[in-house]
Order: C-alpha cells, then sequence, then structure tokens
C-alpha cells in the first residue's frame, strides 16, 4: 500500500508520459516511440490504483479476470479489424469509453464511501456536479458514437435525419439537463441522477442522426472530444490527477481535429452540427437536368495510355477508393509508373475519407512510403506542372466550382487544383453527386476523361494495360 | 484563507488544455488516424476509476450494485486500452520510408 501523495506523484508521471504519446506523432519517426510512452503510462496508471486501494482481497482476482476478458476482445478486434473500417472502429471505441464514464459515476454514485466523496444521500456538492456532468457527457458520447458508428458500418442511412422543432428540442434537453443537475445537487434523489443520464443518451442521438454521411470526420472528431471531456469530468471527480490530464488532452485534440476538419470544409462547426446538408431528394433533380452535357469517358486502355506517356502523374484517392479497397491495387498500378521512371506523388485533401488521416493510413496500409504522401497546401501548386491527375474516389474535394461560384454551397473551400493539370482521370461508378449534392464541373472539361467502374477493378484494368 | 484543493485541479486541467493544443498542432496530419485511436486509448485511464468502484465490494459480497458497474467498466476500458495502443501500434508500423535502393 503506498500514500495518497505518492499515488498522486504516479499519476502526474503517467499524465506526463500521455502528453510524450501525442507529442510522439509529430512524426512518423517518433510515432512509435511515442505509442510505448503512452503504454507505459498506463500500466503505471493501473499498478498504482492497485496499489494505493491496497485491498488484496478475492475482488482483486476478479478485477483481473475482467481485465484479461476486455483485453483479449481489444486485442482481438485491434488485430482483425480491416484498415479500411477505421472510422467505425474509432466510433466504437469512443462509445466504449463513453460508456466507461457513465458507468464509474453511477458506481460512484451508489458508493461514494469507496471514493472518498461523503456518504450515500449525503454526497459533497461539488463530487456531485462533478460527476453528474461526467456521467452526462460520457452518456452522450456513447449513444453518439454508437449512431456515428451504425452510420459508418452502413446498418444506418448515412443521410441526414430532420423533423422540425429538432433544434429547439435539442435546447430544451440540454437546459433540462442542467436544471436536473441543479436539482439533484439539492435533493441528492438517485432518481433525477438516473433521469439526467437518460436524457443524455437521448440528446446523443438526437445530435448525430442529423448529420450527414459526408460530415463524418467531423462527428469523429467531436465526439473524440466529448470522450475526453467526459474522462476530466470523472478525473475531477476521483480526484486523480491522470485522468484530469489526459481529459484535457483528448479533449483539446479531439476539438482541433474538428476545427481542421471544419476549416477544409469551409463550413462552420454550428452549421455541421445543426446538419441536414446534402439532403438526397435535391440531389437527383439536379443530376437529371445535368446529364446531358457531354463527358468525354474512357476505358482502362486510354487510361494506361494516357499515364504511360506522362512525366509526372498525381493521384488524387477519396472515399471511393476505402470503399472498393482500391489501395493495394493503386500502389501496383504505381509500382508500374514509376518503374517506367515516371514521377508518382500523392495528394490528400484534410476531409477525404470519413475520419482525419483516412487516406493517409490506407496508402500506409498498401505500403506507400509517406514521404510520397503530400497534403493539400503542399502540393497544390504542383498540379499545374503534372502531366496526369489521377482521381480515385473522390470528388468534393477536387471541384473547381469552390473557386469559381460563390453561390455554391461549397464555395471558398480549399480544393484540390485538379483541372490545373494537363489531363485528369477521374475514376467514378457514375454521372452522380458527391456529398454535397453538387456537380463536378471538371467532369465536363476537354481534359478530363472519365473511368466509369469501380475503383479497384477499374485500377487492376489500368495495371494490366501498363505491361 | 486556504485553497481549496480544487482549484490546484482546475488549474492542472486548464495547464493540460493548453499542451493539448500545442502538442495536437504539431502532430503531422498524416497521422491524425493514429491520434485519435492512441487518445482513445489514454482516455480509458478512466479504467483506475472502474477498478477503485469493483474493489470497493467487501469480502462477503464481492458483487454489489456498485462494484458490478466497476466491473463492466473494467471490461469496456480494457477494450478501449487493448484495442486502441494495439490498433495504433499496429497503424504505426505501416508507415515507412522510401527505400533508398536507388
Amino acid at each position: 500500500m503506498i500514500s495518497a501523495n505518492l499515488a498522486a506523484i504516479f499519476y502526474l508521471v503517467s499524465g506526463i508520459l500521455f502528453i510524450l504519446a501525442l507529442r510522439g506523432l509529430s512524426s512518423p519517426d517518433t510515432s512509435r516511440q511515442g505509442n510505448y510512452f503512452g503504454i507505459a503510462g498506463m500500466i503505471i496508471a493501473i499498478v498504482v490504483t492497485f496499489l494505493s486501494i491496497g485491498n488484496f482481497s478475492t475482488s482483486l482476482v476478479y478485477v483481473i479476470i475482467f481485465l484479461i476478458i476486455g483485453g483479449v476482445i481489444g486485442a482481438f478486434i485491434a488485430f482483425k479489424i480491416p484498415m479500411t473500417a477505421m472510422p467505425e472502429l474509432v466510433a466504437g471505441f469512443h462509445s466504449l469509453v463513453g460508456l466507461a464514464a457513465v458507468f464509474v459515476a453511477i458506481a460512484a454514485f451508489l458508493n461514494p464511501t469507496a471514493f472518498n466523496l461523503g456518504n450515500i444521500s449525503d454526497i459533497k456538492l461539488a463530487s456531485l456536479i462533478e460527476m453528474s456532468i461526467g456521467a452526462a457527457v460520457g452518456a452522450i458520447t456513447f449513444s453518439g458514437s454508437i449512431i456515428a458508428f451504425l452510420k459508418l458500418r452502413g446498418l444506418m442511412s448515412g443521410a441526414p435525419i430532420t423533423f422540425s422543432g429538432q433544434h429547439i428540442l435539442n435546447l430544451i434537453l440540454g437546459i433540462g439537463i442542467f436544471v436536473l443537475i441543479f436539482y439533484l445537487c439539492k435533493t441528492q434523489s438517485s432518481n433525477i441522477f438516473w433521469t439526467v443520464i437518460l436524457i443524455s443518451f437521448l440528446v446523443g442521438v438526437l445530435l448525430i442522426i442529423p448529420i450527414g454521411g459526408a460530415d463524418m470526420p467531423v462527428v469523429i472528431s467531436m465526439l473524440n472530444s466529448y470522450s475526453g471531456w467526459a474522462a476530466a469530468g470523472i478525473g475531477f471527480t476521483l480526484e486523480n490527477t491522470a485522468l484530469i490530464i489526459t481529459g484535457a488532452l483528448v479533449g483539446s485534440s479531439g476539438a482541433i481535429l474538428s476545427y481542421i476538419m471544419c476549416k477544409a470544409m469551409n463550413r462552420s462547426f454550428v452549421s455541421v452540427i445543426l446538419g441536414g446538408f446534402g439532403a438526397d431528394n435535391s440531389a437527383d433533380d439536379k443530376k437529371e437536368k445535368k446529364d446531358q452535357k457531354p463527358v468525354k469517358s474512357g476505358n482502362a486502355e486510354d487510361a494506361a495510355f494516357l499515364m504511360k506517356n506522362a512525366s509526372s502523374v498525381i493521384i488524387v484517392p477519396g472515399y471511393g477508393m476505402a470503399v472498393a479497397q482500391a489501395q493495394h491495387a493503386l500502389r501496383e498500378m504505381v509500382d508500374k509508373l514509376k518503374k517506367k521512371d515516371i514521377k508518382v506523388t500523392y495528394a490528400i485533401h484534410p476531409v477525404a475519407g470519413r475520419m482525419p488521416g483516412h487516406m493517409n493510413v490506407l496508402l500506409a496500409e498498401a505500403n506507400v512510403p509517406y514521404d510520397e504522401v503530400f497534403e493539400l497546401e503542399d502540393i497544390n501548386n504542383d498540379f499545374a506542372n503534372s502531366d496526369v491527375a489521377f482521381v480515385i474516389g473522390a470528388n468534393d474535394v477536387t471541384n473547381p466550382v469552390a473557386k469559381t461560384d460563390p453561390k455554391s454551397p461549397i464555395f471558398g473551400m480549399p480544393v484540390l487544383d485538379v483541372e490545373k493539370c494537363k489531363s485528369v482521370l477521374f475514376v467514378k461508378r457514375s454521372l452522380s453527386p458527391g456529398y454535397a449534392g453538387i456537380d463536378n464541373e471538371l467532369f465536363y472539361k476537354d481534359n478530363t476523361l472519365m473511368l466509369f467502374a469501380d475503383a479497384k477493378k477499374m485500377t487492376e484494368d489500368i495495371v494490366k494495360n501498363l505491361d | 484563507m486556504e485553497i481549496d484543493p480544487f482549484i490546484f485541479r482546475l488549474s492542472i486541467f486548464i495547464l493540460s488544455i493548453f499542451i493539448g493544443y500545442y502538442v495536437v498542432w504539431s502532430v503531422t496530419p498524416s497521422l491524425h488516424t493514429p491520434l485519435m485511436s492512441v487518445t482513445n486509448a489514454i482516455s480509458s485511464v478512466i479504467i483506475v476509476g472502474a477498478i477503485i468502484a469493483a474493489l470497493a465490494g467487501t469480502s462477503e459480497s464481492i458483487f454489489n450494485t456498485s462494484s458490478i458497474f466497476g466491473f463492466i467498466a473494467i471490461i469496456l476500458a480494457a477494450i478501449n486500452i487493448f484495442g486502441g495502443f494495439l490498433v495504433t501500434q499496429r497503424m504505426l508500423q505501416m508507415y515507412k520510408k522510401k527505400k533508398n535502393k536507388k
């Protein structure tokens, strides 16, 4: 058994190790080391908790058993999950953090003596506020992440679900939570505590259902942030430095990612939260009208010919590549091109895919060296000097309309200047517009060749034609 | 007058937000997905609360209402800890530089 002071110092150490874990991610070289710091921090925190309780009764055996059960499940998931499923995995993990926060808060509420928070029906005021906020945010994180998970997994339509009075309802429920917490502090009634948690579950669902599939990068980052704030709330309740530091780190990390994603879409955070963007019906009408315009379409042979004769090619991957699992075929194609001394680079838009950094992970999985992969601002000037842009599964992030038409919903969004390339190859299943529901001018440009096919199949066909 | 310990915790919290802010801005965009999975893993340090709750049962009743919530929370957090760190590790293993074979 170690003293509370010594334990606090160890918790601080583990908090610092967590900071170093995030710091390591500033470059791929240091990132693996950073991950070890994180693991070390976690081991310290868990061991110190055991030591400071010093209760080595039979309960401990069960704790370890449950720890191992969870660990085995977690490890199994981590090794089995395909890289394309990363967004839903992360959403699923967020929901677990949220639910764990709720359960810890409930446990503390039911047995405050164990946590030094006072007695049942006489919990310290500050602790009560902290634990109910922790529980509420945790519950929102849990149910919100479940919805995000279902949408990403395709078990639920990615289309926004809206109804009139939605925002007012959310507002009322939000205020309701605060009012209830206020009464909870006055009465210490467990019924109110349960109600707070139930309403929070409901708010989580209501917050995420109106947000469309393509705004998912923002949603995931936002839920990441919430899971951090929930942890911090519990950290205050438990007076635990490691949890407070971690909660703050994760909270601000998620907030920054949400900000980056919003900026990359030129949308305000509020408008994403209010949701309803890219409703499907109106998009279909527009599509019908524009289908008249002439489009040049080609096949794999044409594409291979164009690329063979190019001296530089820029690949622009998007969500479609992830859906089709085309990253390995793509890599094969690039290898062939490189053998012919063609310079190939990759251009990644911040919101390509369904979560921040989604494309980078997929390319890394396909063994693409990370120093060939560039972010928007680093590569955008290169399009003008390149021969071929190979757009695979991306759409809105290449739409020049964002630069030219102030009336367009995506006007002002930073886009990749694909149209400046001498020729553009656009792999897409059909002419349908992207999530923004707007037509891409690029389809109708003279230097664009549309390749209508599944991304993976088309890439494989091109590979065959490159020989 | 004595300062409430809450204020100290609040100070740690606010300072950590600032640290988080600067540290996360320096994370390279290509590692944003591992960033999310690792933040997931570390926020599961909430397991310390779950352990306290689970161990609070007496030897006669290891499983009372409060400790059961603790035990379930241990499983949830453990899934996250192992899953989060391992999947991060798996992703980071894949980030490789160009081989200098030319």
